[in-house]
């Protein structure tokens, strides 16, 4: 059942839930930050619209920066102008930056560790229609390899506001990567939220199983735990959205109460947040683990909600996943 | 700490004394482009920039970024014998634990702007901080050396468009152009000629002066500091491996360094 600590959405599970967009929350806190710290500076590669950084663009213009269809620069600029004491946020397509600007990344912000604030939206399948190209499915295995680099990967529009505003006081290289589709409304503004600390948002009396997850996954995970509790299979949820540093505790905890876990995220599964988990358990307590995410291959062009089905990263499939996990924990 | 041009040139033999020493030591680095940038770096830090060794961090020092970080011990040298460490350091240069890594980093050692190594990513921090300088009204000015072979880069050419476009009068950009990379010539590599006119077509201010004439570089950052509308580039012609002959225009000497014998021999002509 939901853990009533977390102050989650009542309306989650209602036929037809509200939807809203992940990337307005991080535009709408981005121009509420601005307003207050004028060291924020907001740079983009051609994408200010749907990045949503238009409305930072309309109220400070002289501290946003248009570098072109340039996202190496985008990057490196935004390296020189943290350096000079600046908070730049920079935002592209998360294929682009970090796709394209790994080594920017790695020698002029994480190795230099100035605190540039990387953003990369329509990550995952959300740019769906536009096909495989536009789809980045390996950031996360990217960016937590650096060291120096914070990793964040907020699950709705609440939790992105609070992450933007969080990224942006915490002085540190940092990742904040963003879905294009509508999510589900989970947390609220009362909901308790750090970088750094995974939150448990599904509690069942005896569970048997733990899902992992992040970002739009969220969201699946807990319409998949509302299923499996019907059918008497208890389960946790952990909201696991700091990918660096990764809440070790909670895992751990967790681990050791379900002896089984699920993983589940919009990404490769090769080197995502499920992998970075299960370094972590097998270091600690090792327990069978099965991971929703994509199976080391590229996506294609569709709807997104298409592309969830195909490569069976939907709330069914996690349910298909705690099934499956739970027979090897007790084979 | 201006200084006449005679004595800035006695300096600039002593660096190339301590690069010869430091390659030879390590038994690692790039010796030609180090020897190419020591006049401009000498006159940078001897004769143009304004900077304080005993308050590396201080807020109106000028910037300088070293986007051809392979060319550091110039530029360790320099440090030290500007008197930012002591001139002993210059002997732990690439070797374990030493603030003075074989590619520059910021972390590591007070004095250095910005990690630089991977080529064409220094123009792009250089406007980065320009930009930023312009927006809190500093009257600092922001330098960055490059080598020519970083014309090949993509990240760099970004960055050249970005510098016009805000128009980032309070940057100068210093190209060593000493013709070699690790392939060879840089026009057989890839040519980047006409590289004067290219410049110009980007709305660059630009200057073409010798590179190892300390007078004429500090002239041309004058007069680059009286262009108000745009960035400038100095195109300054060098020699790879300047000061010694037998290393003089070889792109063999890119990434190679000098022997005991060579180094001795090196030496005598310095």
């Amino acid at each position: 059942m939901i853990n009533k600590d977390q102050k989650i959405n009542t309306k989650l599970f209602d036929k037809n839930p509200e939807l809203k967009s992940i990337r307005d929350g991080f535009g709408e806190a981005l121009a509420q930050i601005g307003e207050k710290n004028k060291d924020i500076v907001v740079l983009t590669a051609d994408l200010k619209e749907s990045t949503r950084v238009h409305l930072f663009a309309e109220m400070f213009p002289e501290r946003f920066i248009e570098v072109g269809v340039a996202e190496q620069a985008l990057v490196t600029i935004a390296s020189g102008m943290a350096k000079e004491g600046k908070i730049p946020f920079t935002t592209s397509y998360a294929v682009f930056s970090p796709g394209r600007t790994l080594d920017q990344i790695r020698t002029t912000v994480a190795l230099n560790n100035v605190p540039v604030k990387i953003v990369g939206a329509h990550a995952g399948l959300g740019a769906g229609p536009y096909g495989s190209t536009h789809q980045a499915l390996e950031d996360i295995a990217i960016m937590r390899t650096l060291p120096n680099m914070v990793v964040e990967i907020p699950c709705d529009y609440e939790e992105t506001k609070k992450a933007t505003d969080e990224i942006a006081k915490n002085k540190l290289p940092s990742y904040l990567r963003l879905a294009r589709q509508e999510s589900g409304q989970i947390t609220t503004q009362k909901s308790p939220f750090k970088i750094g600390r995974a939150e448990i948002l599904w509690q069942g009396k005896n569970p048997q199983v733990s899902i992992i997850a992040c970002g739009t996954l969220v969201y699946e995970s807990l319409l998949a735990a509302n299923e499996l509790e019907k059918k008497g299979i208890e389960t946790i949820i952990i909201n696991n959205h700091t990918i660096k540093p990764m809440d070790e505790r909670t895992i751990i905890r967790s681990a050791k109460t379900t002896g089984a876990v699920v993983t589940a995220e919009e990404h490769q599964i090769d080197g995502g947040m499920g992998s970075a988990v299960s370094e972590i358990l097998s270091r600690n307590f090792p327990v069978p683990i099965e991971f929703i995410g994509v199976p080391n291959l590229f996506g294609e062009s569709g709807k997104t909600e298409e592309l969830f089905k195909k490569f069976k990263i939907t709330s069914k499939d996690i349910i298909e996943a705690v099934k499956r996990v739970i027979l090897r924990k007790n084979s | 700490m201006v200084k006449n041009s005679n004595d800035l040139s006695k300096i600039s033999r002593e660096v190339r004394r301590d690069i010869v020493k430091m390659l030879l030591e390590a038994g690692s680095g790039h010796t030609a482009g180090s020897l190419s940038m020591t006049d401009i770096l000498v006159a940078l830090y001897f004769g143009v920039m304004h900077h304080d060794p005993k308050n590396p961090n201080w807020k109106d020092r000028d910037r300088l970024v070293v986007s051809n970080g392979h060319t550091c011990p110039a530029l360790y040298s320099v440090l030290a014998r500007s008197g930012y460490f002591p001139m002993q350091k210059l002997k732990t240069y690439a070797k374990l634990n030493s603030s003075l890594q074989g590619h520059p980093e910021r972390e590591k050692l007070e004095g250095i702007e910005t990690t630089s190594g991977p080529l064409g990513c220094g123009l792009a921090q250089a406007c980065g901080m320009a930009y930023a300088g312009r927006l809190d009204n500093s009257h600092f000015r922001v330098f960055c050396t490059v080598s020519d072979a970083e014309h090949d880069e993509g990240n760099h050419w970004e960055a050249v468009l970005f510098a016009a476009k805000y128009k980032l009068s309070n940057l100068t950009l210093i190209i060593d152009r000493n013709n070699i990379q690790i392939e060879g010539n840089t026009e057989d590599a890839m040519p980047i000629e006409p590289l004067k006119e290219k410049y110009l077509a980007f709305n660059w201010n630009v200057l073409d002066i010798d590179g190892h004439d300390i007078n004429a570089i500090i002239k041309s950052v004058d007069e680059a500091r009286r262009e108000d509308s745009k960035p400038t580039a100095i195109i300054a012609h060098t020699v790879a491996g300047k000061g010694v002959s037998f290393m003089e225009g070889k792109a063999e000497w890119h990434a190679r360094v000098p022997n005991k014998e060579e180094a001795a021999l090196a030496l005598k002509e310095l």
